[in-house]
């Protein structure tokens, strides 16, 4: 009896969990990578479908067949060429702070090259320079600040060659976009009514080493320490300050224009601006170089170009 | 220097001391009442108190950030009298309390299950009311249980990272507890520290498991003895 009694517990546990599972999806998280992916299975879907009329002839079996059946039933054919090259995997290790244009990119990437499946991985610069030291699969490597690449480029890990200054980005205070606390410059958070200021970690977030490097340059750090909120990455500031759970934050001008919850109150100092590069570079450890530096390559071609501009990036000119 | 391995600790003592004192009483009330509990919705309440325990530490974090965040229902209640709770101490010990309170509710519910009812109705018949029949006679019986899910509940929220992360951040002094204090200090590269810490946690982890096996050994003396009258009735 009891057994049975413990068992329907674990069955109404089990059906809470799904309800609050289904709760949370519904409230809407779209993925960034859901674009990519299902771009990538449409250019498959479309190679397939004009080579599938040739097998039905010589196999009449399989008229509406799954894609990998048709697949593997279609012998190799001459005529068509469609698939000029071999399928390609690259995996790119991309600073949070890309997340939106990246994607975009990506789309446009992957459409042009069917034969490509991209593989973002968008996380706090410090956090994918671990990931590359630890020999996490990384193709194409781009940072938000030239330390974590300064590194990687000491122990080899990168082919210096392939590396180039991509982006320029500004830093900006941002607060929720219904603050009513008036604060006009990064002076204004040593006021006593603001209470917490979200910023990088700035052990591992470049944007939260240039914020630091903005107090200290107006010589206000001393009074801020306290008031201290660290995000693992530039997008948890971002949200923190979205959320209203913070009053201010420092976040990247590209971060602060993809979001309608915030609203930019200043900018840093041209000299603290002028440092936030985002390198890019080839990983070393790569099997698919080529393709690695292709897609380099479209990065600074002038269609990435415009993309990167309309989410708020100055293309350094090569 | 010693700073930064002192604060993550002292924090970490001060949430783990405060959260298993608060989940020791609302564990063993939540516990003492299902035990006896004999209403219609039993299943639909356990599952409730036992959710956090099956649920993903985020998934919580999440649903706490979204209850008390600004815009939250309790967030909202709270700026009335013009405090806030996330990203601050407090909210190191109600992400904790949450995580760590099924394990106390579970553990001492089963104690409380296995006292015999008729030792109870006796101190009944005896005169005694609720409150001294619970104090003087179940909790006793029950107590190496309760010792027990005390414990696993403190173990709990000493290594509470997830939900903490999400509604108390990470605010060096404040709210970074150790766990959360190593996270970052190896999102930093800063393995020195990582490891100093780990070390810190593996001897109060250890600490903690010794304590209750020495406990436990000290306990089925002691239950042997009071267990006795039950073997007679």
């Amino acid at each position: 009896m009891k057994k049975i009694m413990s068992k329907t517990k674990i069955l109404v546990s089990l059906s809470l969990l799904l309800v609050w599972v289904s709760l949370i999806s519904l409230m809407g998280c779209s993925s960034t990578t859901a674009s990519t992916t299902s771009a990538v299975v449409t250019t498959t879907k479309a190679a397939v479908t004009t080579q599938a009329p040739a097998s039905t002839a010589a196999t009449s079996t399989v008229p509406s067949a799954t894609t990998t059946a048709v697949k593997t039933t279609t012998p190799p054919m001459p005529t068509t060429t469609t698939t000029a090259a071999a399928a390609v995997e690259l995996n790119i290790s991309a600073a949070a702070s890309l997340t939106e244009a990246l994607t975009e990119l990506n789309a446009l990437y992957v459409k042009n090259n069917s034969n490509v499946t991209l593989t973002p991985n968008f996380a706090g610069s410090g956090t994918l320079q671990k990931q590359i030291e630890q020999g996490s699969p990384a193709d194409i490597f781009i940072s938000a600040g030239a330390s974590q690449m300064d590194t990687l480029a000491g122990e080899n890990l990168i082919i210096t060659s392939s590396r180039k200054n991509l982006l320029n980005n500004s830093l900006v205070l941002i607060v929720p976009s219904d603050s009513t606390l008036g604060l006009t410059s990064f002076t204004d958070l040593t006021r006593d009514d603001v209470k917490q200021i979200a910023i990088g970690d700035p052990a591992s977030v470049p944007a939260g080493k240039y914020a630091q490097q903005a107090f200290d340059a107006l010589g206000i750090t001393d009074k801020l320490t306290s008031k201290y909120v660290m995000g693992a990455d530039v997008k948890a500031v971002l949200s923190y300050v979205e959320s209203g759970n913070v009053q201010a934050g420092l976040v990247y001008l590209t971060d602060a224009k993809a979001s309608t919850k915030v609203k930019i109150v200043a900018t840093a100092a041209p000299e603290i601006n002028a440092k936030i590069v985002y390198p890019v570079a080839v990983v070393a450890a790569t099997k698919v170089s080529d393709a690695a530096v292709a897609y380099e390559n479209f990065l600074f071609s002038s269609d990435a170009k415009s993309i990167f501009e309309k989410w708020g990036f100055t293309v350094v000119s090569q | 220097m010693p700073e930064t391995y002192l604060s993550p600790l002292w924090i970490s003592l001060r949430t783990v001391l405060a959260t298993t004192v608060i989940t020791f009483f609302l564990g063993i009330a939540a516990a003492r009442w299902m035990a006896r509990y004999r209403g219609k919705c039993k299943t639909l309440i356990d599952g409730i108190f036992i959710l956090p325990l099956v649920l993903p530490p985020t998934v919580v974090g999440f649903g706490l950030l979204i209850f008390f965040g600004r815009h939250g229902p309790m967030g909202q209640f709270l700026a009335l009298f013009d405090t806030t709770v996330v990203f601050s101490w407090p909210a190191t010990v109600i992400a904790a309390v949450v995580m760590s309170f099924p394990l106390m509710y579970m553990t001492s519910r089963g104690a409380f299950e296995q006292v015999e009812p008729n030792i109870e109705d006796a101190a009944r018949t005896l005169g005694a009311n609720e409150w001294k029949v619970f104090w003087s006679v179940t909790f006793p019986l029950a107590w190496p249980g309760v010792a027990a899910a005390t414990v696993l509940s403190l173990a709990r929220s000493l290594g509470e990272f997830g939900a903490t992360l999400m509604l108390a951040g990470n605010i060096p002094g404040k709210t970074a507890t150790i766990p959360v204090a190593i996270y970052f200090a190896i999102q930093a590269g800063d393995y020195n520290k990582a490891l100093v810490l780990v070390a810190i946690v593996l001897i109060i982890s250890f600490s903690a498991i010794a304590a209750m096996a020495y406990w436990k050994g000290r306990q089925f003396l002691s239950k042997s003895i009071v267990n006795k009258p039950q073997n007679f009735e």
